[in-house]
């Protein structure tokens, strides 16, 4: 007991730090690291991205756009996302709706595999549908029996965007709604309210940023999946190829011009959704922080 | 049209949380339900609102099985203890919430909405406050809100969960009386859970003490303070 006492007061008169404070030094270390960081492994390869594109100046960029196969990348990307965004929507909002407001079993088990997408490479992820789909797979030779084609084609590219976005929104909304509880539901059926009523005038309204924040993201990685995609699409130019396939292709065929452009044009999207996020951040900071307490 | 509870249970897990509840409440009357933390006052509230299944017993009232009808079709208005009020609407809109969700044919013009959020506010003594979000207001003033909203639907039940829990005690005789008060103008049958045992005596016709998901006695105030049927309850009744 003197002992730890007297340590006690040694220690007093040695530091005027506080007990979180670090030495000026560390402070400007960790934070030139972090800014070094951020500036050669981000800011410099983006700004690289732009000066490419930009190197035949606006007419080449335009020209390298305006490519029908480039064109035809961007249109499929754009149709794999509006289609896997949307489902991904309505399942997300139906997962975190069974997971916050009812008690069932195996409850924990369906958030660990909401979150297996996550955990999968995207690579393993593509390879699940060729083993499904493909013709040495398990549906493959039916579904060419009766033409359906799968991989290779639009619905594989759906199917695999669909599998890797599939937790994002769910996992935005989970904490939110669990973080909300089941009050205001329960108010709203004692007042008469039917289930769906309950779901647009209660629960929605209480979590539209979260929600639109968990699409944004959603959207981001389904524009920007590359693995999963490449092993379903067969590359087929102008025909299978997303933005970040055609990238790949023009890339490995000396076309550095083309390349940099539809990445320019990939890179653009993502500040997009990176602007529209830090704008919901910053409008929406209390409700996103409660999504975020868990 | 009185409400008939008889022999209600309900395990949660193996939990027995209810363990064979039964009182009789005649149409109109204030029933206070009193008991110690965890004797199943919220549970039986909440089976009686709709918000919870028994596992078996029966609830007549109005000559309904009344457990058979799910939560939105009873017409039982519900006060909750943490308010759960719609954080993202006005007190208008709050108030105006079960009128406005009914179908085409039941629901009231706007016109009327507005005329109905209007009384019922200067009811409930908060006039003036439709505008305001429940966030702007004092702990009191929403649970004020909440039971407007809760008589806004004219329900043919009223269920009360602590109502006044969260709240001082010069605002809850306040409430307490507003709230007897509106019970009488309503004729409502009124189940009313509470800890404070003086709040349980003052307002109510009828009594129940719980314990251990039972009732343990019931009946008048004046009956079960002067003759209390078990230890339990005149040691409850002297803590
Ligand atoms: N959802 C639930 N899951 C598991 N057990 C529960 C649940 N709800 C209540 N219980 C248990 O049932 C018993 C009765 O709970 P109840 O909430 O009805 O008590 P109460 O009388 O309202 O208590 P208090 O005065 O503290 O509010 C308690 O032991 C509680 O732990
Ligand atoms: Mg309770």
């Amino acid at each position: 007991m003197t002992n730890f006492s007297n340590g006690r007061s040694g220690s007093r008169r040695r530091s005027f730090l506080k007990p979180t404070e670090d030495p000026l030094w560390l402070k400007l270390l960790l934070g030139a690291v972090t800014i070094g960081f951020i500036a050669i492994l981000l800011l410099l390869p983006l700004a690289l991205v732009f000066k490419e594109a930009l190197a035949g100046g606006l007419g080449g960029f335009w020209k390298s756009i305006t490519e029908p196969d480039a064109l035809a990348s961007v249109r499929l990307s754009l149709i794999a996302a509006a289609i896997a965004v949307p489902l991904n929507t309505v399942f997300g909002i139906a997962a975190a709706w069974a997971i916050a407001k009812y008690d069932f079993r195996g409850k924990t088990f369906l958030v660990t595999l909401i979150d297996l997408p996550f955990s999968v490479s995207p690579v393993v992820a593509g390879l699940i549908y060729v083993l499904v789909f493909g013709m040495q797979g398990w549906l493959g030779p039916t579904l060419a029996d009766h033409d359906i084609h799968i991989l290779f084609a639009l619905p594989g590219i759906v199917l695999v965007t669909v599998f890797v976005t599939f937790p994002f929104v769910a996992r935005e909304l989970i904490p939110l709604m669990v973080d909300q509880g089941r009050d205001e539901e329960e108010a709203a059926a004692t007042l008469g309210a039917t289930g769906f009523q309950t779901f647009l005038r209660v629960t929605l309204p209480n979590i539209k940023w979260g929600l639109l924040y968990g699409i944004l993201l959603c959207n981001a990685r389904a524009l920007g999946e590359f693995g999963a995609v490449s092993v379903v699409s067969g590359h087929i130019r102008g025909v299978t190829n997303t933005m970040p396939l055609h990238v790949q292709l023009l890339y490995d065929n000396y076309d550095y011009a083309g390349a940099f452009t539809v990445a320019a044009l990939l890179a653009m999207l993502a500040l997009v959704t990176l602007a529209l996020k830090s704008l919901l951040e910053w409008r929406y900071a209390d409700e996103l922080a409660a999504a975020h307490r868990h | 049209m009185s409400l008939t509870v008889d022999s209600v249970t309900k395990k949660f897990r193996r939990f027995p949380a209810l363990n064979g509840a039964s009182f009789v409440a005649p149409q109109g009357s204030f029933v206070s339900l009193l008991g110690p933390s965890g004797s199943g006052k919220t549970t039986l509230l909440r089976i009686l609102g709709g918000l919870e299944f028994a596992d078996s017993g029966s609830v007549r009232f109005a000559d309904l099985n009344w457990l058979d009808m799910p939560a939105r079709t009873r017409n039982a208005g519900f006060v909750f203890q943490q308010y759960a009020l719609f954080k993202h609407m006005t007190v208008a809109d709050n108030i105006a919430f079960g009128l406005r969700v009914r179908p085409r044919n039941k629901r009231p013009s706007n016109a009327d909405i507005q005329k109905r959020v209007t009384e019922l506010l200067a009811l409930v003594q908060l006039p003036g406050l439709e505008d305001r979000y429940p966030s702007q207001l004092s702990g009191g003033q929403r649970q004020r809100v909440a039971l407007a909203r809760a008589l806004a639907i004219e329900p043919r039940m009223l269920l009360l969960d602590e109502p006044f829990g969260a709240l001082d005690a010069k605002v809850r005789k306040e409430l307490r009386a507003d709230l007897r008060r509106i019970h009488d103008h309503a004729g409502v049958t009124t189940v009313f859970v509470t800890h404070d045992q003086e709040e349980a005596f003052a307002v109510a016709d009828l009594v129940a003490v719980m314990k251990d998901g039972r009732i343990e006695q019931y009946g008048a105030p004046a009956d079960v303070r002067r003759n209390p049927r078990t230890p339990f309850v005149s040691e409850f009744l002297s803590a």
